[in-house]
């Protein structure tokens, strides 16, 4: 079974068609990693998928960086 | 204008205009389901797409009810898998002059023509996204730019639909996926034969083509549309009604 992290970075890839070994802990969705505002919305619902939890709007604003997206979902699991 | 492989959902897939869509979608090779909201037309779309050859049936979905379209959407990935195409066309009137219209006759115009065309297409989006490929194309209607008497509710939420319709454009423009509108005139359909001779005559004057559409001829251009060759085409609407008005 892989990591939360290992698993967040897998979905980042996919979603925001990156690299992984341009994907750091301390990423930025947007500035880093070229997100934009659907970028990230798709993002969360992978999330969501994922791991199977549902992370409310006012949570989901507060994820920024990679780091930020494990520590989340590490809190709530 | 091949739509082989792809999976459409037409709403209201019974009669008139949505009949000949699912028939338009599926002759250029797409996989229609079709939408009724009882058992025996649903079993009618099936009956109707089999006897042409065709693969898609029918199934029981009631647009106004937001638990009916997730039940029917995820019968259909289910059965299928995410349609890339969506052609909102279930709609209903409840005609009256403003100062006679109830309340009811209001929400159930804004919920079943406007909140439906919402529901269904947050429901496919996401499908839609993933794949970078969509098309959801709304009927619309003439008279949602021209006004009409008896008509406001109609009125308000096919516009409102023409409105949805370009910022859902905007917002998934940059995933394959285009929004389009397609707003028939007077077309002939159960709905256009009721009217009576006088009515009949009195549209015929304002019609430069002299004669009603055909249903046809409105699908051929959801067909366009949903079609490869219509991928720059987006937060549009076209007008199908014999010229008798050009917005």
């Amino acid at each position: 079974m892989s990591t939360v992290e290992e698993r967040v970075k897998k979905i980042v890839c996919e979603q925001l068609g990156v690299k992984e070994s341009e994907v750091q802990n301390s990423s930025s969705f947007v500035e880093d990693l070229g997100a934009d505002s659907l970028d990230t919305v798709e993002l969360v619902m992978a999330l969501e998928e994922e791991f199977e939890t549902e992370i409310p709007d006012e949570e989901a604003e507060k994820l920024a960086s990679v780091q930020d997206a494990i520590d989340y979902i590490v809190s709530h699991s | 204008m091949s739509l082989d492989g792809k999976i459409a959902l037409v709403t209201g897939a019974t009669r008139g205009i949505g009949k000949s869509i699912a028939k338009a979608l599926a002759e250029q090779g797409a996989q229609v389901v079709g939408t009724a909201t009882s058992e025996a037309g649903a079993e009618s779309i099936t009956a109707e797409l089999k006897s042409g050859g065709f693969n898609g049936f029918g199934i029981v979905m009631d647009v106004s009810d937001p638990a009916s379209i997730d039940a029917g959407l995820k019968y259909v990935s289910d059965q299928l898998g995410a349609p890339q195409i969506l052609v909102n066309n279930a709609g209903i009137t409840r005609d009256n002059l403003l100062m006679r219209m109830k309340d009811d006759d209001w929400s159930a115009v804004i919920e079943t023509n406007l909140a439906s065309v919402f529901r269904t297409s947050k429901a496919v989006l996401r499908g839609m996204a993933k794949a970078r490929w969509g098309r959801i194309i709304n009927i619309s209607s003439v008279v949602a730019g021209m006004g009409n008497p008896g008509q406001v509710n109609y009125c308000a939420a096919k516009a409102g639909v023409e409105g949805l319709t370009r910022s859902l454009a905007k917002e998934m423009g940059n995933r394959g996926i285009t929004a389009n509108c397609v707003a028939p005139g007077f077309i002939d359909t159960d709905m256009t034969r009721k009217l009576d001779d006088k009515q009949r005559n009195a549209m015929m004057e304002v019609i430069p083509a002299g004669r009603l559409g055909d249903p046809d001829e409105v699908a051929a251009v959801v067909a366009f549309l949903a079609s490869e060759a219509a991928a720059y085409v987006t937060g549009e609407t076209i007008h199908v009604n014999g010229g008798m008005f050009m917005g």
